[in-house]
């Protein structure tokens, strides 16, 4: 028996020993202490980054934001002149950041499937090469195959004056590649809509003929009825919008080839060095996620009598999905992260227009903190939207 | 007893952080403490710093950052260079990873006053060119409408040259890459029909990067004034002097005629402007806190500001003193007197 519990009167007034010896004071003092540490420590950087500024006389703020940017930008999705605020000129990095990233992640996730397929194929020499393919690009530092890229397409392409025209109105050279684009007219806005219906369309009959062949077992041609759908619908506004045919044709005018659409050399070498790269890093994703399906998974589907193709597209897929979902969202957030690595090949990305207004402005802290918010955004987002996909996907199996 | 000791511990830590960073304006202290002066430089510009085939750096902005080491340390050699892109060269001075930036920056109102640097002089009059492939046809600026152009990010450049077009009511494509070699690599495989940058910077890039150099000419526009020079922090401003005076040493010794050559017998002359500056007649070192010798140290090691021109940019580059020739013979370099 300890001396508290015999004290007259039975109950004692705690005291501050006691409290400090209380387990769940305890707990939360700590936690107080953790993050008192952490805050001081912020503080500390931060005032004294505001001592040394005031000290060297480095203005700092976010006005510069609103100031004239003076300098061009070779591509931008967004209207984009000199004249244009250092705000606008952040804007149209962060667009072609996106831009970029998007294709990269949709082409990568399309090219590591087929690889990682391939590589589990029984052909041999498909599966021998998927392998090459997945361990050489793998094995190479990104940044070296941005520059690779670089260095081949304007050394590969001619001159705009001698252009190289694979199909008539497709040029090919060394400032990059250049399409033929319709004049605008309102057929192309029927033809959007009527795209919109067919999807929508396309999404219900799916529906119907999931839900006839859970009753009956009877499968119907959704890829065929599908696609028939969509082609119809939008050759048929393309009729009743008048059948325009006047395409904006690139010519070469003076230094370079004007008109039609131009896709640049620094955005191809990104998005091809981005793509490969990451599709190797998908390829062993979706193989080690097919990998992971139970053999019996292949056999009872053998037994039900379901093609190989089929059983691969419906049962083995499906279920690898699960697996493979978190380390393919870890491959986005990686693809988002090193597309800015794409300033050392000259693509107008938002550390490369950062870099620059930094360097006009001198707002270094300012610029940094930008662009470092941006990315964690997009990875934030990135990553959102595949914990919501995931989730989906997970219920499905169940 | 071991929490109060680490604890201590932490508290001396903290208190010695913040006095290092109390005393973080005495640029001077700190370099007189390592025995070295930390030089940003160029990556790799012929004639203004490049390391050589025997991997040391050479040119007019090392020449400056050695005078400063000759001056104040009594050795030209005691330089450690850092090579900056023009992107990360204010922030290296700024931050303090460098004590000097001596990298063809060009002198501006928003450098000197919001980004905090103090310039210390100007070794280079230089202005803003274009360099075209021969094959183009183009003898003017003004026939540029609808080029490309390659240029370095974060430089005056880049601003001129959307001034210039916007002006001429022309319009070009930018093409931006920072690392001047892939820069210029884009260029001679032809992603642009021009490079811009300074005319010394074309001058260097025509005759020891291109394939050909007879394949490449400069166009005679100039669009820009280019005043170049060595630049300081703010915050510490007997370094300030230590630096300007320095390089004004050098160009004051080229006006009296005396060199790396003749140095010591110029110590008997009898003019009394080259006994200052010598330290014959003493005064001027005591000043700038130096030994009487400070001036005499830069010429003998380092040369004056025309035997640095001529060794680095006549014979590397084949450029002429120009705009550089001292204001006796025409040309800008006038140098505050020592006195």
């Amino acid at each position: 028996m300890s001396k508290t519990q015999n004290a007259p009167g039975g109950v004692r007034s705690k005291t501050v020993v006691d409290y400090l010896n209380d387990e769940n004071v305890r707990a939360i003092l700590y936690q107080i202490i953790a993050i008192g540490l952490v805050i001081l420590a912020g503080w500390y950087l931060v005032s004294n980054t505001l001592v040394n500024l005031e000290r060297q006389n480095i203005s700092t703020g976010y006005g510069f934001l609103d100031l004239e940017a003076s300098f061009e930008i070779s591509e931008s999705m967004v209207q984009y002149s000199a004249q244009s605020s250092y705000a606008t000129a952040l804007l149209v990095g962060l667009l072609n950041t996106v831009k970029v990233s998007l294709l990269g992640i949709i082409l990568c996730t399309i090219i590591g499937t087929i690889f990682g397929i391939a590589r589990l194929s029984s052909n041999w020499i498909v599966r021998k090469l998927a392998t090459v393919y997945v361990e050489t690009f793998r094995n190479i530092p990104v940044l070296l195959q941005l520059f690779f890229w670089y260095a081949v397409i304007p050394n590969a392409f001619p001159h705009p004056r001698d252009a190289f025209e694979p199909l008539p109105g497709v040029l090919l050279t060394s400032r990059g590649m250049y399409m033929p684009v319709p004049v605008a007219d309102n057929a192309y806005t029927l033809m959007g809509i009527a795209a919109i219906i067919a999807i929508v369309a396309i999404f219900f009959i799916k529906k119907w003929a999931k839900k006839r062949q859970d009753e009956t077992g009877q499968p119907f041609p959704m890829f065929l009825v599908g696609t028939g759908i969509f082609v119809g619908l939008v050759f048929l506004a393309y009729l009743i919008g008048g059948a325009p045919t006047d395409m904006d044709m690139p010519e070469l005018k003076g230094f370079n080839i004007r008109g039609g659409y131009n896709i640049s050399p620094e955005f191809l070498a990104v998005l091809i060095g981005l793509t490969v790269y990451t599709s190797t890093y998908v390829a062993e994703v979706v193989r080690s996620g097919i990998q992971a399906v139970p053999n019996g998974q292949w056999e009872a589907a053998d037994s039900l009598g379901i093609k190989r193709s089929v059983a691969l597209r419906k049962v083995i897929l499906p279920q690898s999905m699960r697996v493979a979902i978190p380390p393919l969202t870890n491959q986005y957030l990686n693809l988002t992260k090193n597309s800015s690595l794409a300033v050392a090949v000259g693509y107008p990305d938002l550390v490369s227009v950062s870099n620059t207004t930094m360097n006009q402005t001198g707002q270094a802290i300012e610029a940094i903190s930008i662009f470092m918010s941006i990315y964690l955004g997009l990875s934030l987002l990135t990553s959102l939207f595949m914990n919501w996909f995931n989730k989906k996907m997970a219920l499905v199996e169940r | 007893m071991k929490i109060k000791t680490i604890l201590a511990a932490g508290a001396m830590s903290v208190a010695a952080i913040a006095a290092n960073n109390a005393q973080a304006g005495a640029v001077l202290d700190g370099i007189k403490a390592k025995g070295f002066v930390q030089c940003g430089v160029n990556t790799g510009l012929p004639g203004f710093s490049a390391a050589n085939a025997e991997g040391k750096w050479e040119g007019i902005d090392v020449d400056v950052c050695r005078g400063i080491a000759a001056a104040l340390l009594g050795d030209a050699n005691k330089v450690q260079y850092t090579p900056l892109t023009a992107a990360q060269r204010f922030t290296a001075l700024q931050s303090g990873e460098i004590d000097i930036l001596s990298r063809n920056t060009t002198a501006t109102l928003t450098r000197d006053v919001k980004l905090g640097l103090t310039f210390l002089g100007i070794n280079y009059y230089d202005g803003q060119g274009f360099l075209i492939p021969k094959a183009l046809g183009v003898s003017s600026a003004t026939e540029l409408d609808g080029a490309t152009v390659c240029v370095e990010p974060g430089t005056t450049t880049e601003l001129n040259l959307a001034d210039y077009f916007r002006a001429k009511g022309m319009s070009f494509e930018p093409v931006v890459i920072e690392n001047i070699n892939e820069a210029t690599a884009a260029f001679f495989s032809g992603r642009c029909d021009v490079y811009t940058t300074d005319a010394s910077g074309l001058a260097s890039i025509r005759t020891t990067m291109a394939p050909n150099p007879d394949d490449y000419v400069i166009l005679p526009e100039i669009i820009s004034k280019e005043p170049l020079g060595p630049a300081v922090a703010q915050g510490d401003e007997q370094w300030a002097d230590i630096g300007r005076w320095a390089l004004a040493a050098m160009i004051e010794a080229e006006e009296y005629g005396v060199t790396s050559a003749n140095v010591d017998e110029m110590k008997s002359s009898t003019n009394p402007g080259i006994q200052r500056l010598l330290g014959v007649s003493p005064g001027m070192g005591e000043a700038l806190g130096l030994d009487e010798e400070w001036a005499y140290r830069i010429i003998k090691q380092v040369g004056n500001y025309g035997e640095s021109y001529e060794k680095n940019v006549t014979a590397k580059l084949g450029v002429e003193r120009g705009l550089n020739a001292l204001w006796t013979d025409g040309g800008l370099q006038y140098a505050w007197p020592v006195r």
